[in-house]
């Protein structure tokens, strides 16, 4: 027994740094993978499509979209997507990109919110709600997240969504927690961002609306929770609901002062 | 009507690199829809390129490639002030040109 000792210990040590190695390699490789895609990041074309639609007078009312309040008053862009969700005083409610986008759709155009809540992403008005979304994200790229979170009814949301990110439930027992509430965890070889603390939840929250390589789509942040959902085998929860929005609301909190890239590129 | 494209040319060093981006959904004709019918083949088929009216570049696409392409290239003795214009043309003739200014 006593040659084959160092031996085992020799091979497992071998394991082990072989291990750590392929690991970094393997998250750099990826960083590099997104650092080669960033540079025609289709994203920009979304962008461009939201532009044209928030200037473009549309629905019922042949409106545009230019004097909806985001937040920083009837028409300012630049910044409102690093301060939401926030509590709106004309809706008494709390809102994320989204569903404040939905309201403005609904007051200025003459749209129907609800119907477009029920459509599916990737069809009608759903479609023009990303391309909105690319925009107005865009419009805050590289500014630091800083959610005002000095109401009641925020801070109410911010606890709702704590409370929603560690809630287990499900045939899978899963909670958002799950996956992002622990340091270096990962799923297959991407690294998971631990989402209750910076930088893990500045860079998961701000690297959404992004573009996904992998099925050619441009994804919302409601279609990226919409998504976690399913992974947990939820049900999955109405578009712009108050616990998307809450969730929204304790990531973008624990955020604060990171950066936005969005609308982002993913794998 | 397609959807616009987004063309950056930036001149260096004599020649200018010419990144542009499409936006289409490249069909390969091999995938079928959730009724298990196939998806009919719609993509690219020509590309071409002109520096101020002359053409530089001229490329036969297929189902290949992928969906919102990326396309870049550089142009020899383009300078900053020069056009550049990109078309394609896909299967279903549809087609869309758009010019950029060499920056």
């Amino acid at each position: 027994m006593r040659p084959v000792l160092p031996l085992a210990v020799a091979l497992l040590l071998a394991a082990a740094s072989l291990g750590a190695w392929a690991q970094k390699t393997a998250a750099d490789g990826i960083a590099e993978y997104r650092a080669m895609l960033a540079d025609g990041n289709p994203a920009d074309l979304f962008e461009a499509k939201g532009e044209g639609l928030w200037k473009q007078a549309r629905g019922p009312k042949n409106a545009s979209l230019e004097k909806c309040d985001l937040g920083k008053g009837p028409g300012v862009i630049k910044g409102a997507f690093v301060e939401l969700p926030r509590y709106f005083a004309d809706t008494q409610r709390v809102q994320d990109m989204e569903s404040r986008l939905l309201t403005c759709m609904e007051t200025l155009q003459g749209f129907n919110a609800a119907e477009i809540a029920k459509t599916a992403f990737g069809r009608g008005e759903q479609v023009n709600m990303t391309a909105l979304t690319a925009y107005i994200s865009a419009e805050s790229r590289g500014m630091s997240f800083n959610l005002p979170n000095n109401t009641v009814q925020e801070k109410t949301m911010y606890e709702v969504g704590k409370r929603l990110f560690f809630a287990r439930s499900g045939t899978h027992d899963f909670s958002c927690s799950s996956c992002h509430g622990e340091d270096s965890k990962r799923i297959r070889l991407q690294d998971l961002p631990n989402l209750t603390k910076n930088p893990g939840a500045g860079s998961g929250f701000g690297a959404w609306p992004a573009y996904r390589v992998s099925n050619g789509q441009m994804w919302s942040m409601q279609l990226r929770l919409n998504d976690c959902y399913r992974q947990q085998r939820f049900p999955y929860p109405l578009f712009g609901s108050d616990a998307t929005i809450a969730l929204g609301m304790y990531l973008g909190v624990n955020g604060k002062g990171g950066e936005s890239i969005a609308p982002a590129i993913k794998r | 009507m397609a959807d616009p494209m987004r063309i950056r040319a930036q001149a260096a060093g004599g020649n200018a690199t010419v990144r542009v981006l499409m936006a289409h959904e490249m069909e390969t004709g091999q995938r079928k829809d959730a009724a298990g019918k196939i998806i009919p083949a719609w993509h690219i088929t020509e590309v071409s390129a002109t520096h101020n009216g002359k053409a530089v570049l001229t490329a036969e696409w297929g189902p290949a490639v992928a969906k919102n392409p990326f396309l870049q290239f550089n142009v020899k003795g383009a300078k900053a002030g020069d056009k550049i214009s990109v078309n394609w043309k896909d299967n279903r003739g549809d087609s869309r040109t758009d010019e950029a200014t060499v920056s």
